[in-house]
Formats: structure tokens, C-alpha cells, sequence
């Protein structure tokens, strides 16, 4: 049996009122109001450090060197060149001897890699493999698709042990459909008109997919305890179901008022959800949007009460901050050119060198612990740091990312650049041993409390224009959920 | 059984001798310079083009409707979001019911799409996959980049009957490793040290891939008739070669003076260099490099003996004409900006809707045969265009790009824009019937005769950067081989 | 048996430029004007100078010794660069010290200078990857008010002060400094301010405010040693070294969860040292008056319980009770101190010996204290959890 062995979702921080990008920018296009709220990554986070938080969250718990590969889809990988799921890879601090693979270029590759995820395993080339979807999709200033895009990720773990979930069939339908469209050297979406995507393609895709897979393995729309597939309209959300002959209750709530399209994550995400709920017996019918469709569908098993403890997407929905500036969203993601000053202009080269040969240290937070007193301590230490120890080489690898610390000290720089102004950062004792100094994000100065506690999360730490490099590091933040 | 059923490649016809961008360029760099030529893809080529001409010589003489799946890995595609391989199926005429992704973002993804294409029929996802490889990478003006890489593609069909060669194993590893690196939003790659990314990474990971993937499976390095992995640099794949055990008879020829480093072609581009000349028995191994590395082996069959008929590397090698200006070859791949005059900036907005309604007849060359008389006609028509018969309604599809033609009359048009001028163009009968008016490319107006025959080639038509399209179409050449 | 430095080496001369933004001279003009003083001081010219060590922390005008010999022309003499973050002027002092004291030249120069105002922002230099190694990744997007406002939080959080207290503490500290500044003309800021103002002040690093932070300087200082036998050779009232002590941290503070980041481990360590070798047991006793390292407010409060003049955690009750300013028992910052005399980094150690060589010598002016016997200096570079501490006591 093979499928689904766990799931984890991430869903930013920072929700942005559509109301408030509409107030600012409604006079350029007065017809793209669009109720509810988006999800928006605050300005250390990509598609990249979405996809470690939810790998995370599907990891909870597990043991990480059991993994075999990692596939990654998104339509927003920060790099081209330098593959990003092999950063993921590391962030999570998976074994250097697994399969990893980018799948982009479209928002249905989140299914795509989901399916090739169940093939490996399917097909014995491997055990265990993550699949990650993480979007971070931008719309033009005054464009429907600035409402629409949310920012998210989600991870699903696939395997043949201890499966909550498992694929039981699949039906691919492949267009080249150009409804949207970014070119490689393009920042933003452009869009065909809605009304033919809405007609042409969305409704007819989704439904030709799902009836193509019901039609298949002979099933019936009854047969499902729920139905996913993206919302890119809310009332041709509603019509695909109806048509298809689903009952409302089967339809799971698409998100599109809470989190937005999240695009090559937006089906995974909500199939997380579904499964969040799921009980043993249930079947679920999954279908993905976007130059043509995916439909697979999963047999929830016995083993789905055993992966109930994580943060997934209902903890990550309640836990929310409004961001009220419409400028601070523009500004969070480049869109707007700030005044940096001179201070925030000064970016020191990267040292690809220096970063390989520290790779553990900085991508996964592996410090040392000392085997002869236990002592831990970051970054990794030759020379024991405990001042009565003073051990030599005798250190092993000992990862902070998932330990949880308290603030023994903190600060608010407003003479440090930072686009989330003031820079906040925070010297961070670990639960268990360990101390080291940390950026401090999703907070706010005023919430800080010496002693507090803290979970540490992935993030982009900086962005070199001029040398196209995108830093990574991890910083502190206060527990969410 | 599950391996490849099939192979072809492609190289571009144009090469540029390296001491031609050396006399250009070399004053900003002299330690530059590099021997030999590499392929270089004319100005309406791109990974798309390339990708669907390898897949054109890889299914020569298949049924294409049989294919289940096509798989695009590229580092260089013109979309980020439009789906690549879905561009590809629809030009190859594969039917939509099939499953399509991008693999991207590292020049291993070439080997890691065709490890997931042989997951998915060996799963029992699929029957039939074609996985193809395609770049056409930028190295800024006078970099050692712009010396080394080439143009091409490689495509591979897989498949549980008819296998010429079963994939019998493989072993990942997996490293961010950032010897090169392109953000999203550069268009150069840029790169570390070349001393550190050979010693540390290139002549490491592939001797760790193929190591680890001997001892996986118990073999040794003198089972295999070929060891296939991409060349870097000349002296360290001699030695990666060397230090495995191998002799330089079972290391397959790199082609870094003829093609250039063709980055996620390039092993697969090799390896159909390896099967053109492997009888039944031999034992191929293949890795990748580029942030870790696949490796995996093949065990030739009795049926490559009648997969002979493909250009393939050595028919592609064969067929080229040199391109003598460093500056032409900087216009064709758009590092200069070239004076188009007005009506080169004329680019009338691409309609998408009528796109898609004429998919078929745009991108897949079809026409319409009338059921009546027999005529082909394209563009596809509803009333018969032979003068005596006028049949309405009562056509059937007819694809054009796979007919060989004749040349009827044809011009070199000064007035029109061409990056490549004169603009080259005329009417083309087909053979079995059919007539129309195509670019020609590929050629030079001295060698074009009327009668003389050509074939269909799928390619950039125009590209329109103020709206972020690039359009296709299929152009006429002169049949070489 | 190492005998320390007591009372081997003398200072025979000194100079210093006034500190501030100087947006028309260069770190070489600031360097001649230094060093032309304490020339002038010590009544010698450059061929009297046998060797010289010149501090500097962020070279922009060159590494090794070159800068300096090069532009004073001196005549093909040793000369060494030295850095040791902010404690680089102590730190070419007391090379020059040693150099005497071993009796390899008779006549040694030490100068420091920065020049911090050619960088287009406020604050120092940006970090960046000047802390080296994967500094680029691992330290937070930090600058030095921040690094230090930890230090308060953290204080305030141990000890129990609200912010309010904590910041009414601190601004005593910066009135004190703001009113010293005045008496003093080479100070780069001579104004005034008031406990209000410094509370209300607009927050560069939560909870420090702009007077909390000392400024960031332009400026240069130079000695010239001699063995303490020439001394009286040279001028009848020299100032005498009774004590150099430098402590750097180990690594336990900033990754080692003992240490409570409400106070600098190696002050404390250096001024132990400090005491033993200069003979003072009783420092709140016998210390006259004191330049410490006051780059932010809260180092200063910390530094007199680190310094063991006021009990831990109870240097509030010396603030509150006026007992370092001018007039009060031990004056700390008589000429104004890092907070209104000015910050250029590699000129800073020799700016507060400066004003102790002044103060012993009765020199001091309108600021002068009564009557001084022993001044100490507490030099610091770095942030609290990974830094340099050089302390130095000097007497008559």
C-alpha cells in the first residue's frame, strides 16, 4: 500500500485584508474587489522557507534520516540555477543520499511531483519521500490576481508504512492552455480574460479530470467523502461541484476568503485539510488546476489517527496578524523600491565556499555537543565551550532548528536596516542547552518578554541584488499555535 | 521490464568556434580561451524547440498516441509559469489525457525526470513516457560560461516493451551546493571559484554517485561498456574517469569541443551518444552532476538493433554550419540589443482564445484532409479547397509536421525584420499533397532551390517582451540527412 | 616570574585631536595633528622615535604599518598595525609600553585614530561580513546599540526594574556625560541635556534612545613612552603606568547558558588583573577617578559593578546618588567620555588616557579634578557576550 504517511502545512503569519489593497489601489481597476482576507509571506519568506516550515510540520515527530527523496513544486523558486528543493533538503537536514527534484512551470506541478512522489515508492526506487508545494505569486499593482494570490505551503510524506492515506488511481489531462502566463524574466502574472478561463478552461478542465478519473476506476461522486480542487472563482468553485454532482457538504472549503490561490500549493493545502478532518474509510478526490488538471484520489485508513498532531491548516489559519499597510505588503515583497539608506545598501558578498563548508551549521542549525559533558553549542565547536570541560574533537552533530529556546535578552534596532522595521533580534537560550543570538521575526517589539519562549524557523535573511543571491538562515520567533 | 524504448537528440546547426568569441571577447578575460567549437541554437531556437525536435527524432516511426506522459527538464525555459512540457505534448500532437510536468531549477534534472518517468511505468502509472532534456544557457559576455556552454537536447522514450535498454538501478545524492547559480530574476549564470567547484564538487559527486551506486548493487566499474557523465572540464572528467577504475575506452566521449557543456542535456545528450553504439548485453552507467548528482545503470537488449533510425547524436554532430560572427551570435541569443527598426518593434498582441481554438493547427501543424477527395489543406478548412470538389464539413484531421515537402518558390526578404536577414520565406508543397507558406531556417538563401526538399521544424516565431509571450510556429528546412 | 608593568613605563607626552564629525580632514590630517602634539609635548622630534604602533580598526586608507610612516615620513623605524575592535588604541599603547619595558627601544610612539564619517550612515561601519566567517549567515542583522540593548533588557529583567526605572537610570549616566562635555573643548558634543530629555529621546535600539548612545567620532590620540627611570629626563611630571591588563572572551559567555548577559565577564576578569598588578585592594577606595567605556549607557552602569566599585546589581543607588559625576567621589567621563567626547574607534583607549595624563598633571582646566592620584581607564571592543576588555591604571 502506498500513499499518504503523514502531512504538515504552513501558512504565513501576516493576513492582508483585501479591503486594504483595494483601498489603495481600487481606483486603477474598481472592479477587482474581492471579499475576505490573503495569506501573505512576510518579507523573509519564499516559496523556499514556506515549503521547510510545512515540511516541518509533517515531520513532527519523525525520523528525517528515513527519508529518501524531496520534491519541491512551485511557480516562484527564488533560484533557476541551484536547485531548490536540494536547499530544502538542507534545511530540514535530510541524508545527502536521496533524490531531489524542482517541479515548476505550472500550478498543477504540485500534484505532478505528488505523483511522481507515489511512483518512486510505488515503483521501489524508493521508501519514503516528501513532497512539498509552496507558491509565493505576485500580482501587478491594481490587478485582480494582487486580491486573489495567497501565500502557502504544504508537504505531504509518502511511503509504503503506516499509510493514512492511500493513492488508489490517478487521470492527468495536459493543455497547453495559456490562460495565465509569466515569462522567465517576468516578476509578475498576466492574465488572459477571466471569463474564458473561467468557462473554457477552469470549469471544463476540473470536471473533465475528475469525470475522466470517477469514469476510469468506475466510481460515483457518492463514493467520496470529500472533493478538493482549487477556487479560482468562488461561484464556479460552487458550479463544478454542483454539475459534477457533489453534494455541497463534500466540496472542501476552498480557502479563497481566508488564504487566497495559492497556487501550485493551493490543492495540497486544501487536501491537508481534508485530511485534518478525515476518518478512517473516507475517500477523497483531489484535482489540480492549471495547464490542464491532475486527479488522483486517496482511501483514508485507520492510521489517520496517528498523525493528528500537527499545526497542518487549521492551527495555522487561526494563528494570524493583520497587516494593515498596504505599502508594507508592496514593500515586504520588492514590488516597492524603499529607501534602504546606505546602511541597508551594504551587502557583503556570499562565499559559496564558506557556505558548503559550513552547510549543516547554517542551513539545518547543526551545532555540536560535547560527548564528554554533554554541553551543547552553537555554532559547532572543536573546543568544548563549558569552561570546566574543555574537550577536544570530541563533539557531535547536534541540530537546534527543531528545539525550542526562551529569550534571555532582547532588542528593537531602528539603526539596523530592515524592511519590518525595527530589526528585532534576541540572544536565544535552547530547552535541553545551547545559546546562541537570533533574528526575531513574525513578532512585534511590543509582545517581547525576556523569557519567553521561542520555536526557530527558516528564513531568507537577506537578498543580493546585485550578485542575484538570496541568503538563508534561521531566525528565532515566538511559538505560533 | 521497464526502461528506454526509444532515444533521439538534437543539435542545433549553427557552431561557433570558440576562437571566434575569443578574438571578441577574449581582451576582458585571456585566461578564457577554450578549444573547439559548440552548438549554438539560431535565433528562433529555445529549449522548447529543441525539446520537441529531439522528441520528433526519438519517435520516429512511433505512434505518438500511445505516449502516456511527457516530461520537460530544463534550467532555461522562457516561462515560468505556462508549462514547458505542455507546450511540447501539444507540438508533438500527444493526446491531453497524459500527465506533464517541468523538472527544473539544476542541470541534474535531466536524470531526475528520467528516473521518475521509469518510476511512473514501472508504479503502473503510465505505460509510455517520453522524457526530454533541453537548455540553451547565457554566460555573460566574455565569461568562461559563454566559451563552454552549448545548446542541444535529448529525448528518451520509456516503456515496459519493446526496452532497448532496462534501467536496472540508481543512487542519488543530494547537495545545495552552489558552484553556479541564476535567480530568478537574472538571465546569466554567475559562478564560484572553478578550481573549488572542480575539486570540491564536480570530480566529488560523481565519483560519489557512481561509487555508491556500484556498491548498491554489488557491481564492479569494468561491467559496463560505457561510463556516461557530463564534462565540466576536459583533464578532471579524463581523471573522474580514471579514478573509478575505468579505462578511457569504456568512458563515453564527452563532447565539450563540439557541443559545449549543454547542462541538463547533456548526460542524457551523451548517453544517446552511448546507446547509438552499444550492442545487445553491454552495461551503460549514467550520472549527473549539478547539486549532487543521480547515477544509474542500463542493460542493453537485443532490441536496440531496431532503433537505429534516429539522427541522434552522430547524425547532429554531422549536419552544421559555422557562425562566423560573435556578434551575430550574441543578437541570436539576445545579450545585444540589436536596431530592428520599426517594423521589427511591430508585434501585434497574441491572442490567446483564437490560440487556443487553433492549438491543434498553430502548434501541432494540422490540417484537414477532405474525406470527400483525399486533399490535405492547411490550414485546417470546412469547405474543400479543391476546386471540383468543395466538400463541406466532411474533413478529418491531418498532421503536416511530421510530412517531408518540396520547395515550390520562395524569396529572402530584406524589408521584413529578421534577426537572421533576409527574412526567408516561401510556399512548401507537401508530400501526398498539402500547401502552404512557411519560414524557412536553418539555411542561407544560396543553397535554397526551388523543388529542393524540407522538413517541418517547431520554433520561436516571435517574442513579444512588452507582453512576455513567445510565440510558436513551425518553419520549413532543407532536408541535410 | 612575570613582575607585571608597575611603574616601568612612563608617559612623556600626548596628544588629541578634538573629536567629531571632521567632513574636512582626512584620518591622515587627524593623525599629524595628534602626533604633532604629543611631540610637542614631550619636547622630542620623530628621529626621537625608535619605534611606533598605530591602531586603527577599520583601515580604509591601507593595512600594515605604511599609513602611518609613510605620511609622518619617520625614518625607516618599525612600525605595526594594530586592531583589537574598540580597544585598539589601548592596545597600541601597550605595545609600545612593553616595547620600552623591555629595554629594546628606548623611545616609543603609539597613535590611534578613525576616521568612522566617510561611510554615508549613521552608526558604525555595517557588520556584514566584517565579523568573518559564516558571520554572512549566523549573526543577526544586528548593529552595536543593539547588541548592547540586549544587555538592558536583560539587566532591567534580572534586577527587576521596570523600563521606566531602567531608563531613568540610564539617563542619568548620559546627563552626567553631557555635562562633563561642556567643560571640555575638544569634546565633539558640549550641550546640556536634561533626564527627560534623554528618556523621551527617539529609540534607536529598544530601550536605548539617541542619548544613550555615545557618538560616532572622527579623532585621533597619540603617546610617546619611555622607560620610568628617563622619565624625569624628558618633564618633570610624567604619568606612570601601574597597570595593563587586556581580557577577551572566551566563547562561554555567548554560547555557554551560564552567563546572564547583564554583565561583561572579562571586565571583571581584566580589572582583577588590573588591581593585583597596580597593588589596589579596595578600588571604591582608592581609585580618584576613571574613563570607562561608556559606547552605550547601559555598558556604563554595568561596568561599575563589573569594575567592583558599586555591588552587583546596585549601581542604580551610585547613579541615583551622584557619586561619579564631576563632583562626586570617583568622576567617571571628567572629559566627557565616549558618550559626548566622541567614539572614533582606534583613537578611543588613547582619548581616555589622554585625559587621565591631563588630570594627573593638574592640566585639565575648567573639568580638573582635586587633587587625583590614580585614574583608571576601561577600554572595551566588541559586544557584550564576545568582546575585548583593556583596562589600564595610571598615577603619578
Amino acid at each position: 500500500m502506498v500513499g499518504i504517511t503523514s502531512y504538515g502545512a504552513y501558512i504565513p503569519w501576516y493576513r492582508l485584508n483585501r479591503n486594504i489593497i483595494y483601498s489603495a489601489m481600487g481606483w486603477l481597476n474598481p472592479a477587482t474587489l474581492t471579499p475576505g482576507e490573503k495569506a501573505v509571506a512576510n518579507y523573509d519568506e519564499d516559496s523556499i522557507t514556506m515549503a521547510v516550515a510545512a515540511a516541518i510540520d509533517c515531520l513532527n515527530g519523525l525520523d528525517r534520516g528515513k527519508i529518501d527523496g524531496l520534491y519541491f513544486a512551485t511557480t516562484t523558486s527564488p533560484y533557476r540555477e541551484r536547485q531548490n528543493a536540494g536547499i530544502i533538503a538542507a534545511a530540514l537536514d535530510l541524508r545527502p543520499d536521496i533524490r531531489t527534484s524542482d517541479f515548476s512551470d505550472s500550478i498543477k506541478a504540485g500534484t505532478g511531483a505528488l505523483l511522481s512522489a507515489y511512483d518512486a515508492v510505488k515503483a521501489g526506487s524508493v521508501k519514503s519521500v516528501i513532497v512539498c508545494a509552496s507558491d509565493c505569486r505576485l500580482g501587478k499593482p491594481g490587478s485582480a490576481q494582487e486580491e486573489i494570490h495567497g501565500d502557502g505551503a504544504a508537504a505531504l510524506l509518502f511511503g509504503d508504512s503506516g499509510v493514512i492515506a492511500s493513492l488508489e488511481g490517478a487521470y492527468s489531462l495536459s493543455h497547453d492552455f495559456m490562460d495565465h502566463w509569466r515569462a522567465a524574466e517576468d516578476r509578475f502574472d498576466r492574465s488572459w480574460e477571466d471569463r474564458w478561463i473561467r468557462d473554457v478552461g477552469y470549469n471544463e478542465f476540473t470536471s473533465e479530470a475528475i469525470s475522466g478519473l470517477l469514469k476510469k476506476y468506475s466510481l460515483n461522486t457518492k463514493d467520496f467523502a470529500k472533493v478538493v480542487y482549487p477556487c479560482l472563482y468562488t461561484r464556479a468553485h460552487a458550479d463544478i461541484g454542483r454539475k459534477l454532482g457533489f453534494e455541497r457538504g463534500q466540496l472542501q472549503e476552498h480557502m479563497f476568503a481566508t488564504v487566497g490561490n495559492t497556487g501550485a500549493a493551493y490543492p495540497s493545502m486544501m487536501l491537508v485539510a481534508a485530511l485534518e478532518d478525515a476518518k478512517p474509510g473516507d475517500k477523497i478526490l483531489v484535482a489540480s488546476y492549471g495547464n490542464g488538471a491532475d486527479a488522483v484520489f486517496f482511501q483514508v485508513t485507520q492510521e489517520i489517527e496517528k498523525a493528528r498532531e500537527r499545526r497542518g491548516i487549521k492551527k495555522h489559519l487561526a494563528s494570524k496578524k493583520d497587516l494593515a499597510s498596504y505599502e508594507r505588503f508592496i514593500a515586504s515583497r520588492e514590488v516597492l523600491t524603499i529607501e534602504t539608506g546606505g546602511r541597508g545598501e551594504e551587502t557583503a558578498a556570499t562565499s559559496a565556499s564558506t557556505l558548503w563548508r559550513h552547510r549543516r551549521a547554517i542551513e539545518a542549525l547543526v551545532g555540536s555537543r560535547c560527548k564528554r559533558c554533554g554541553t551543547r553549542q552553537y555554532p559547532p565547536q572543536r573546543i568544548c565551550v563549558k569552561p570546566d570541560c574543555g574537550a577536544i574533537d570530541e563533539m557531535e552533530a547536534y541540530r537546534f532548528s527543531d528545539k525550542q529556546g526562551h529569550i534571555i535578552g532582547y532588542t528593537g534596532d531602528s539603526l539596523a536596516f530592515s524592511i519590518n522595521p525595527p530589526q528585532m533580534y534576541a540572544m536565544v537560550d535552547f530547552e535541553g542547552g545551547g545559546r546562541s543570538w537570533f533574528d526575531l521575526s513574525d513578532c512585534d517589539l511590543d509582545s517581547l518578554k525576556v523569557g519567553m519562549p521561542v520555536e526557530m524557523s527558516f528564513r531568507r535573511k537577506y537578498h543580493d541584488a546585485a550578485r542575484g543571491v538570496y541568503g538563508y538562515f534561521w531566525k528565532a520567533m515566538p511559538i505560533r499555535a | 521490464m521497464v526502461g528506454i524504448t526509444s532515444y533521439g537528440a538534437y543539435i542545433p546547426r549553427y557552431r561557433i568556434n570558440r576562437n571566434t568569441i575569443y578574438s571578441a571577447m577574449g581582451w576582458l578575460n585571456p585566461a578564457t580561451l577554450m578549444p573547439g567549437e559548440k552548438a549554438v541554437a539560431n535565433c528562433d531556437e529555445d529549449n522548447i524547440s529543441m525539446a520537441v525536435a529531439a522528441s520528433l527524432d526519438c519517435l520516429n516511426g512511433l505512434e505518438r498516441e500511445k505516449i502516456e506522459g511527457l516530461y520537460l527538464a530544463t534550467t532555461t525555459s522562457p516561462y515560468r509559469e505556462r508549462q514547458a512540457a505542455g507546450i511540447v505534448a501539444t507540438a508533438l500532437d500527444l493526446r491531453p489525457e497524459i500527465r506533464t510536468a517541468d523538472f527544473t531549477d539544476s542541470i541534474k534534472a535531466g536524470t531526475t525526470a528520467l528516473l521518475a518517468a521509469c518510476d511512473a511505468i514501472k508504479g503502473g502509472s503510465a505505460k509510455r513516457v517520453i522524457a526530454c532534456a533541453a537548455d540553451s544557457r547565457l554566460g555573460k559576455a566574455g565569461s568562461a560560461q559563454e566559451e563552454i556552454y552549448g545548446d542541444g537536447a535529448a529525448a528518451l522514450l520509456l516503456g515496459d516493451s519493446g526496452v532497448i535498454a532496462t534501467l536496472e538501478g540508481s543512487y542519488s545524492v543530494s547537495y545545495d551546493f552552489t558552484d553556479h547559480w541564476r535567480g530568478e530574476e537574472d538571465k546569466f549564470d554567475r559562478t564560484w571559484e572553478d578550481r573549488w567547484i572542480r575539486d570540491v564538487g564536480y570530480t566529488k559527486f560523481i565519483p560519489e554517485a557512481i561509487s555508491g551506486l556500484l556498491k548498491k548493487y554489488e557491481l564492479s566499474i569494468k561491467d559496463f561498456a560505457k561510463v556516461v557523465y557530463p564534462a565540466l572540464y576536459v583533464r578532471e572528467h579524463a581523471a573522474i574517469g580514471k579514478g573509478l577504475g575505468a579505462d578511457p575506452g569504456q568512458i563515453q566521449q564527452q563532447m565539450l569541443a563540439t557541443v559545449g557543456d549543454s547542462g541538463v542535456a547533456s548526460p542524457l545528450m551523451m548517453l544517446v551518444a552511448a546507446l547509438e553504439d552499444a550492442k545487445p548485453g553491454d552495461k551503460i552507467l549514467l550520472a549527473s552532476y549539478g547539486n549532487g548528482s543521480d547515477a544509474m545503470f542500463f542493460q542493453v537488449t537485443q532490441e536496440i538493433d531496431k532503433v537505429r533510425d534516429r539522427r541522434g547524436i552522430k547524425g547532429h554532430l554531422a549536419l552544421k554550419r559555422e557562425l562566423t560572427s560573435y556578434e551575430k551570435y550574441a543578437a541570436f541569443r539576445g545579450t545585444i540589443p540589436i536596431e530592428k527598426g520599426i517594423r521589427g518593434d511591430e508585434i501585434a498582441f497574441t491572442q490567446l482564445s483564437n490560440l487556443w481554438r487553433e492549438r491543434r493547427a498553430v502548434l501541432a501543424l494540422y490540417g484537414s484532409k477532405c474525406k470527400r477527395c483525399g486533399t490535405p489543406q492547411y490550414p485546417p478548412q470546412r469547405i474543400c479547397v479543391r476546386p471540383d470538389c468543395g466538400a463541406i464539413d466532411e474533413m478529418e484531421d491531418y498532421r503536416f509536421s511530421d510530412k517531408k515537402g518540396h520547395l515550390f518558390t520562395y524569396t529572402g526578404d530584406s524589408l521584413a525584420f529578421s534577426t537572421s536577414p533576409p527574412a526567408i520565406y516561401g510556399m512548401i508543397d507537401f508530400e501526398g499533397g498539402g500547401r502552404y507558406n512557411f519560414d524557412l531556417t536553418d539555411c542561407d538563401l544560396d543553397s535554397i532551390k526551388v523543388g529542393m526538399p524540407v522538413e517541418m521544424s517547431f520554433r520561436r516565431k516571435y517574442a513579444d517582451p512588452a507582453r512576455g509571450i513567445y510565440g510558436y510556429f513551425w518553419k520549413a528546412v532543407p532536408v541535410q540527412a | 616570574m612575570a613582575e607585571g608593568i608597575k611603574d616601568k613605563v612612563a608617559i612623556i607626552g600626548m596628544g588629541c585631536t578634538r573629536f567629531g564629525e571632521a567632513w574636512d580632514k582626512s584620518a591622515d590630517d587627524l593623525m599629524i595633528e595628534s602626533s604633532m602634539e604629543c611631540m610637542e609635548d614631550a619636547g622630542l622630534e620623530k628621529k626621537d622615535i625608535d619605534a611606533a604602533w598605530w591602531g586603527c580598526c577599520f583601515p580604509m586608507g591601507g593595512l600594515s604599518g605604511l599609513p602611518l610612516s609613510m605620511l609622518l615620513k619617520l625614518p625607516f623605524i618599525p612600525v605595526t598595525h594594530v586592531e583589537n575592535f574598540c580597544a585598539t588604541g589601548t592596545e597600541a599603547l601597550r605595545a609600545a609600553s612593553y616595547a620600552v619595558a623591555a629595554g629594546v627601544y628606548d623611545i616609543a610612539l603609539a597613535i590611534g585614530v578613525e576616521k568612522c564619517k566617510d561611510t554615508g550612515y549613521g552608526g558604525l561601519p555595517d557588520f556584514g561580513g566584517m565579523m568573518g566567517g559564516t558571520s554572512r549567515w549566523d549573526m543577526p542583522n544586528a548593529t552595536a546599540p543593539g547588541l548592547f540593548a540586549i544587555m538592558a533588557t536583560s539587566y532591567f529583567a534580572k534586577y527587576g526594574l521596570s523600563p521606566e526605572e531602567g531608563k531613568r537610570t540610564l539617563a542619568k549616566i548620559a546627563v552626567k556625560s553631557h555635562h562633563n562635555g561642556t567643560l571640555n573643548p575638544k569634546a565633539h558634543m558640549r550641550r546640556e541635556i536634561t533626564v527627560d530629555e534623554a528618556m523621551n529621546a527617539p529609540i534607536v535600539a529598544w530601550p536605548l534612545g539617541l542619548y544613550d548612545c555615545c557618538g560616532v567620532s572622527d579623532g585621533s590620540a597619540a603617546a610617546i613612552v619611555v622607560r620610568a627611570e628617563d622619565a624625569k629626563k624628558y618633564r618633570p611630571d610624567p604619568v606612570y603606568i601601574k597597570s595593563f591588563n587586556i581580557a577577551i572572551s572566551s566563547g562561554e559567555e555567548k554560547m555557554y547558558t551560564d552567563w546572564d548577559y547583564a554583565h561583561v565577564e572579562t571586565t571583571v576578569r581584566a580589572a582583577a588583573k588590573a588591581y593585583k598588578e597596580a597593588g589596589i585592594t579596595n578600588p571604591r577606595k582608592e581609585i580618584s577617578m576613571m574613563e570607562t567605556h561608556d559606547c552605550f549607557s547601559i555598558t556604563e552602569l554595568t561596568e561599575y559593578e563589573d569594575l567592583g566599585i558599586s555591588p552587583r546589581g546596585r549601581a542604580k543607588e551610585d547613579v541615583d546618588a551622584g557619586f561619579f559625576n564631576l563632583d562626586g567621589q570617583i568622576p567617571n567621563q571628567p572629559d566627557g567620555g565616549l558618550k559626548c567626547f566622541g567614539h572614533p574607534i582606534g583613537a578611543s583607549g588613547l582619548r581616555m588616557i589622554y585625559e587621565m595624563y591631563k588630570q594627573l598633571q593638574g592640566k585639565a582646566g575648567p573639568r580638573q579634578i582635586k587633587n587625583p592620584k590614580i585614574g583608571l581607564t576601561h577600554n572595551m571592543g566588541g559586544f557584550p557576550p564576545m568582546n575585548v576588555i583593556g583596562i589600564s591604571i595610571l598615577g603619578l
